[in-house]
């Protein structure tokens, strides 16, 4: 019995049964595909998550978000600079760099990406840590202060998206959004 | 010694350290029994805190009730994560030490002392962790992510708590010495001794990263630090968090062994796959952090593939190669015990009645499917974008260590009354349906909060309506609501069948029927060895087409999942 000495003092002796080996062996393969399938998605996939990150000061990344968001601000046709519920649109050029601001609680500002045109979105938060969670896209990612995120991203779709904060991050956590949108 | 020599010769001797089980036969050490006693019974009131506090989250996350204003919604979330997943399941595991060591190994506890000044440092750590969070001003989450800071006293309960851990661990240890030196057994040790040795390697190392990731991070919160990387602490972090889980994963799989053994008579189809399956997760676990960092900045591709798989998914393995032997264990002894018809009258003639037995399948059978799938679907480097920090996460999670570990302590609690505390189930029809009501509740929850993820609903998260939010950014779908809703009626049937369980647990200790009688008869027996009918087969003959049939299904379920979720995932936006 499990619970007492195994009656077979040389129990590492005794041959393992067919049926075990037999799982064992299918399980063992299960996992190695497994395994080398996340290697082949890294060729074969669209959707890898970026590793290029880089160390910057909070204040640093405040500021250069500013001076980035100032000069692709949006204009209308009225010729105000457009802004949705007080938070600026920004439209940064064709497939140029991105910065989105992660702070408390807000995603800053809103931005405007053009449909099947590659980005590099920057993402960091100035204060603790955030969740960038794209919805009804469904893609999650965590953003913490300090560090410099940069993803490459395509957007496949049209219309306007929401980013809403997956990582608890105070009482205003369920407050904390963004806006992208995505035009033709 | 000598006098320890003494008294367990004499058995007459009044005031003997030991007793001999009528039930079991096996030999009692009276420390460890009262020791089990008080962690059990510690363990099970930390339960019922956490276990409300688990409600009260669940009915404020179901839109249309929303019970709990916000301060109170994150302030009880942070205390259920510590009192259920810390306090009342590494009490319970501690039980289990005491248990696997002194009583199935029939010896002495090494330290008796040693391990009460472990058990009250535990319990001061919980204590002021609960002090902590009820102040208000540590509501961060049992993960505790920094530069989110919570007050001293939180990190300090912590750290006093994990002490305390590790001072009966190695109580467990040395007690395993005691026995070999003193010869209390015969051979090797049980293969339950083997996974509780397992699991308490594993604590060993889980509290050490816990000790380097809370120390600094105290002397922070008390001012003596003025920075701690937010990405370390994650990775130091999960060092503890992840491996932490692995010890649940071995001392539940060390329970349904336990059980099998004790209610069918069911013994390891061969002790070295059992083994060497539980060997499995002491070699790869270290690497468990980095299925928590996949959606972080900085982590290079391959550290990620490598670390999240555990080198080629063999602590996985360990799981699956569990996951055959246990049901082909208990098929092999029910068609010792008679039942040989078919492919299933094995199963369907077990004793579904008993709670012991029927707890401890439906352990096996949630923990595998849900937990077990989910798992490994979220540990995959590019599936994690999809469910990262949603819903999916805790889903995933209520599967493995609710429907999986809890409700297997819950089922050796229905062992542990009779035959520690020696009073019988006082309310036997009660005892009968309580893993149902809590299986059902749980596998519940998870399942819905896996869906509500799937749809993009966060966790730890207040209002998915997002009224108050800077943007109304999204409408969830209507799914997304009625999974909301769904999850909160099966988390109060979770939480009955929790109160049925606390409740008759404890009206059963204080007042059950006395068993130390000599002809007194257990209301759930174990297996009757005489009933056996037969030795069915040997390693040459033995079939099990049941348990065949059973993991054929498991792995179909599993391969199909995966590749929906890649699917899924092929039709994300572009990034890279
Ligand atoms: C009556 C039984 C229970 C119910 C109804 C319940 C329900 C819930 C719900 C709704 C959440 C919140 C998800 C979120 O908003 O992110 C949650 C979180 C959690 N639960 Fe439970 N739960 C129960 C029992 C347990 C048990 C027994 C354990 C551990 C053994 C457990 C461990 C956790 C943990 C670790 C979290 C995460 C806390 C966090 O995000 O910081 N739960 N539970
Ligand atoms: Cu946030
Ligand atoms: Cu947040």
């Amino acid at each position: 019995m499990a619970i007492t000495p195994p009656a077979n003092r040389l129990w590492w002796k005794e041959p393992i049964h067919g049926v075990e080996l037999g799982w064992i062996v299918i399980a063992f393969l299960w996992g190695l595909f497994m395994f080398f399938f996340m290697i082949a998605w890294h060729f074969i996939g669209d959707q890898n998550l970026s590793t290029e990150t880089y160390r910057v000061k909070p204040a640093a990344y405040e500021e250069k978000v500013a001076a980035w968001a100032e000069q692709y601000q949006k204009i209308g046709a009225d010729g105000e600079p457009v802004e949705v519920e007080g938070t600026p649109v920004v439209a940064p050029p064709e497939g140029g760099d991105v910065y989105i601001l992660a702070r408390l609680w807000e995603f800053w500002p809103v931005v405007e990406l053009k449909k099947g045109v590659k980005y590099r979105i920057h993402i960091s938060s100035v204060d603790w840590q955030h969740g960038f969670s794209l919805q009804p896209v469904n893609m999650n990612i965590s953003v913490h202060p300090g560090y410099e995120h940069v993803i490459n991203l395509t957007p496949t779709e049209t219309g306007e998206f929401g980013i809403v904060c997956n990582e608890y991050c105070g009482i205003g956590h369920h407050t904390m959004t963004g806006l992208i949108r995505v035009v033709e | 010694m000598a006098s320890i020599d003494a008294t367990a010769a004499g058995s007459g001797v009044v005031n003997a350290p030991y007793r001999m089980c009528r039930f079991t036969g096996l030999k009692v050490d009276q420390a460890a029994e009262t020791l089990i006693k008080v962690h059990a019974v510690t363990a099970v009131i930390f339960l019922a805190l956490g276990g409300l506090m688990g409600l009260g989250v669940a009915l404020t996350r179901w839109p249309a009730v929303q019970i709990l204003p916000p301060e109170w919604f994150y302030l009880v979330l942070t205390g259920h994560g510590a009192n259920v997943l810390l306090f009342w399941i590494i009490f319970f595991e501690m039980a289990v030490l005491f248990f696997a060591s002194a009583i199935l190994l029939g010896s002495r506890l090494a330290a008796p002392k040693v391990a009460w000044l472990g058990y009250i440092l535990m319990l001061v750590g919980a204590l002021m962790a609960n002090y902590a969070v009820l102040r208000g001003d540590s509501t961060v989450m049992f993960t505790s992510y920094v530069p989110m800071q919570a007050s001293h006293w939180f990190y300090l309960s912590l750290i006093v708590f994990a002490v305390g851990a590790l001072i009966s661990v190695m109580v467990f240890f040395a007690t395993l010495v005691v026995a070999k030196n003193e010869n209390t057994y015969d051979g090797s040790v049980p293969l339950v001794t083997f996974g509780a040795i397992t699991a308490a390697i594993i604590a060993v190392f889980t509290l050490a990263s816990g000790a380097i990731i809370l120390i600094p991070t105290w002397l922070w919160s008390l001012g003596l630090i003025t920075e701690i990387d937010s990405l370390m602490y994650k990775v130091v972090w999960w060092g503890m968090g992840h491996s932490s889980q692995q010890i649940n994963v071995s001392a539940h799989v060390a329970i349904w062994y336990a059980i099998a053994a004790m209610v069918l008579g069911a013994k390891p189809l061969s002790e070295k796959v059992s083994r060497m399956a539980f060997l499995m997760y002491i070699l790869f676990l270290q690497l468990a952090s980095a299925h928590h960092l996949l959606a972080e900045p900085g982590m290079s591709a391959s550290w990620k593939i490598v670390n999240t798989s555990y080198m080629m998914y063999l602590a996985v393995l360990g799981s699956m190669i569990h996951g055959l032997t246990v049901p082909g264990a208990i098929e092999a002894a029910q068609r010792r015990n008679g039942f040989t018809r078919g492919a299933f009258e094995w199963l369907t003639k077990a004793p579904w009645g008993n709670p012991a037995f029927s707890g401890m399948f439906l352990s096996l059978v949630m923990f595998g499917f849900i937990g077990g799938i989910s798992g490994v679907i979220l540990g995959t480097e590019q599936l994690n974008v999809l469910m990262h920090n949603t819903l999916y996460v805790p889903g995933h999670f209520h599967g493995t260590v609710v429907a999986g570990t809890t409700l297997a302590f819950m089922a050796m609690t229905w062992l542990v009354v009779p035959l520690i505390f020696r009073r019988d189930i006082i309310w036997p029809t009660l005892a009968k349906w309580q893993p149902y009501l809590f299986g059902i509740g749980a596998g519940g929850i998870s399942l819905f909060m896996m869906g509500a993820g799937t749809l993009g609903v966060p966790r730890r998260h207040w209002d998915i309506s997002l009224a108050d939010a800077a943007h109304r950014a999204v409408e969830f779908p209507a799914a997304a609501y009625l999974m909301m809703g769904l999850n909160g009626l099966f988390a109060i049937l979770a939480a009955l069948g929790g109160l049925v369980f606390i409740v008759t647990v404890v009206a059963s200790i204080l007042a059950g029927p006395k068993l130390d009688g000599p002809d007194a008869k257990m209301v759930f027996p174990l297996h009757d060895a005489s009933r056996q009918v037969s030795e069915y087969g040997s390693e040459g003959t033995l079939k099990l087409p049941g348990t065949i049939i059973l993991v054929g299904i498991f792995f179909a379920a599993f391969v199909l999942y995966y590749f929906v979720n890649w699917k899924y995932l092929s039709e994300l936006w572009l990034f890279n």
